[in-house]
């Protein structure tokens, strides 16, 4: 493994302070029911950005009767200025395969599936062998830390270079050997996910906070965030900032507190969830990152004062029209015309007639696109002309 | 007798699908393998995996061409990916994406006379604190310089000529 070139800074991580199988010791002890309880009452919701409560998915998926069950950890960390995933599976892989193991009897699933991003290939070697370890501890196989009939087992599986399998339908049809194309929902994975077995997809910091709510209680979490954003967060904070890296900070923090701590504060802009995400300009810097405010995957890419706001657009549309899977046609259709007209906008010849038209182009895709790829692609391109319509309206046409 | 190539391929894809097992569920892994080998996965692969798997070609072939690291035109034996994502960007990719053309006498997406080089631009690598990064195969570099990335050109051609001497 690369460990001196991924070394990333920030802050001081919880991670760093959980016993090892504390958490998992702390599950097994109590009923399978009360496990799913515990999980919904600490308030985790999903950390890959989509925020969907983790013990109501649990709880779906458990209810469901089926002879096989799958949970899959999500390590398809694409979302553009994300890498928290990177870091907790270099440095803390056995607290997710805990949370892993943790859901696993939860739910009634045997087998547990990390899907790893193909970028992230040089990881996989070291996770298997963590894997290989807890095997030998006996903390994975047949009848797991001597409870007789607790079985379960974890493999790892490769992505391809694919955004839209971070989608978790398209994750799981990768998985089955198909294009990772998004499917129809209904029925949900929790009902019928790989292989139409039950298959609940965590993301991977999600999982890895399961093992600290059951190695701290959920008292303990709650006593992190917001009311409806229970817990603390793994930020990747990168562009015009002095300090980047990955930092632990509590659901609610503003965007001015964030930028102060990583040394961004003459930032024009940050774009917070990625491509996928905002951008909010400096006025709205007083706002929170909370799944009622801003929610995010915890991408934060700081624009400097010297940044062309349009250039940042493009850079997103750009990654948009690639990685459009192309099954549905608002998706397919609808980033390159985005893209065009941020790129007529930059030569200062948008007819205010096509940008219109895009405008509501883009407010189409957020509810007839089939997945969140197409949904949330116009996100950054609407927020930025509403942000910076000075900056963006007052370019002279090119010669 | 000699054996083929193709012949080759054949035995190879039959043993892994013994070890994976027989199902769709392989035809991701088979692919990587074969891109991994060849650095290409050309139409009679497609076809020699398609009748082990006993599925169509044409179901082989959409799925090599679905995903970025599979596709199956032919690459170098060392694909350098430029993180073109935003942070990337702010950091410096441009100089850096200079210096790979210059240096290797190709623009992106092309591959090098001597087939030991394709240069491609890739979606975030996940190094955005640490950028410009690329990834050669499945080898990352990050804070990459102008001239730093001249030096990685020099490291894989050095390596080409150990293996082949």
């Amino acid at each position: 493994m690369t460990a001196t070139t991924i070394e990333t800074q920030g802050n001081a991580l919880t991670y760093a302070t959980i016993e090892p199988e504390a958490g998992l010791k702390a599950a097994l002890a109590i009923p399978r029911a009360d496990v799913i309880d515990t999980v919904r009452d600490s308030g985790l919701k999903g950390r890959g950005g989509a925020g969907f409560p983790t013990g109501l998915k649990w709880d779906f998926c458990a209810a469901e009767k089926a002879d096989q069950k799958y949970i899959i950890c999500n390590a398809d960390e694409g979302e553009p200025g994300t890498f928290k995933d990177r870091v907790i599976l270099t440095r803390f892989a056995d607290l997710v395969f805990e949370g892993m193991t943790i859901g696993g009897r939860a739910i009634g699933a045997t087998l547990g599936i990390v899907y790893l991003r193909a970028e992230y290939s040089y990881l996989r070697p070291h996770l298997n062998d963590v894997i290989k370890q807890r095997r030998e501890k006996g903390l994975l196989g047949h009848d797991i830390m001597g409870i007789e009939g607790f079985d379960f087992d974890i493999i790892t599986a490769m992505g391809a270079g694919a955004y839209v399998c971070g989608e978790e339908t398209a994750l799981i049809e990768s998985l089955e050997g198909f294009r990772g194309e998004p499917r129809n929902r209904p029925p949900f994975p929790v009902v019928a996910g790989l292989l139409n077995n039950p298959t609940v997809v965590n993301n991977v910091e999600t999982l890895a906070s399961v093992a600290c709510i059951f190695a701290k209680g959920t008292e303990w979490f709650k006593g992190f965030g917001t009311d409806r954003s229970s817990g603390y967060k793994l930020f990747s904070i990168s562009g015009d900032c002095e300090k980047p890296g990955v930092y632990e900070f509590p659901w609610g923090i503003t965007v001015a507190e964030l930028l102060k701590e990583v040394g961004g504060e003459d930032a024009k802009a940050v774009q917070i969830g990625g491509a996928s995400g905002v951008c909010v300009p400096a006025k709205d810097f007083s706002r929170a990152l909370a799944f009622e405010d801003i929610p995010t995957g915890g991408s934060v890419m700081v624009i400097g004062p010297q940044r062309d706001i349009l250039d940042v657009a493009e850079n997103f549309l750009e990654f948009f029209v690639e990685e459009s899977c192309g099954q549905c046609t608002p998706c397919r259709l609808g980033n390159p015309q985005m893209l065009k007209a941020v790129q007529l906008l930059k030569q200062g010849e948008c007819p205010p007639e096509f940008l219109a038209n895009v405008k509501a182009l883009g407010e189409t895709m957020k509810v007839a696109s089939k997945c969140g790829l197409g949904q949330t692609s116009p996100s950054a391109f609407l927020s930025i002309l509403e942000g910076f319509e000075d900056e963006i309206s007052n370019r002279a046409p090119s010669a | 007798m000699p054996v083929t190539q193709q012949e080759q391929l054949r035995a190879d894809v039959v043993a892994l699908v013994e070890k994976l097992g027989p199902g769709r569920s392989s035809l991701i892994p088979i692919l990587q393998d074969v891109k991994r080998r060849f650095q290409e996965v050309d139409a009679e692969s497609m076809q020699t995996i398609a009748d082990v798997l006993d599925i169509h070609p044409v179901e082989v072939y959409s799925v090599a061409s679905f995903y970025a690291f599979l596709h199956g035109a032919p690459e170098g034996r060392f694909v350098i990916r430029l993180c073109g994502t935003l942070s990337c960007d702010f950091a410096g990719k441009a100089a850096v994406a200079d210096a790979l053309r210059d240096e290797l006498a190709i623009d992106f997406d092309q591959i090098t006379d001597d087939g030991l080089f394709t240069l491609e631009w890739t979606s975030c690598i996940g190094m955005c604190d640490q950028g410009p990064a690329l990834l050669v195969n499945d080898q990352v570099h990050t804070r990459v310089t102008a001239e730093k990335a001249r030096e990685i050109v020099a490291a894989c051609r050095a390596a080409a000529a150990t293996t082949e001497g």
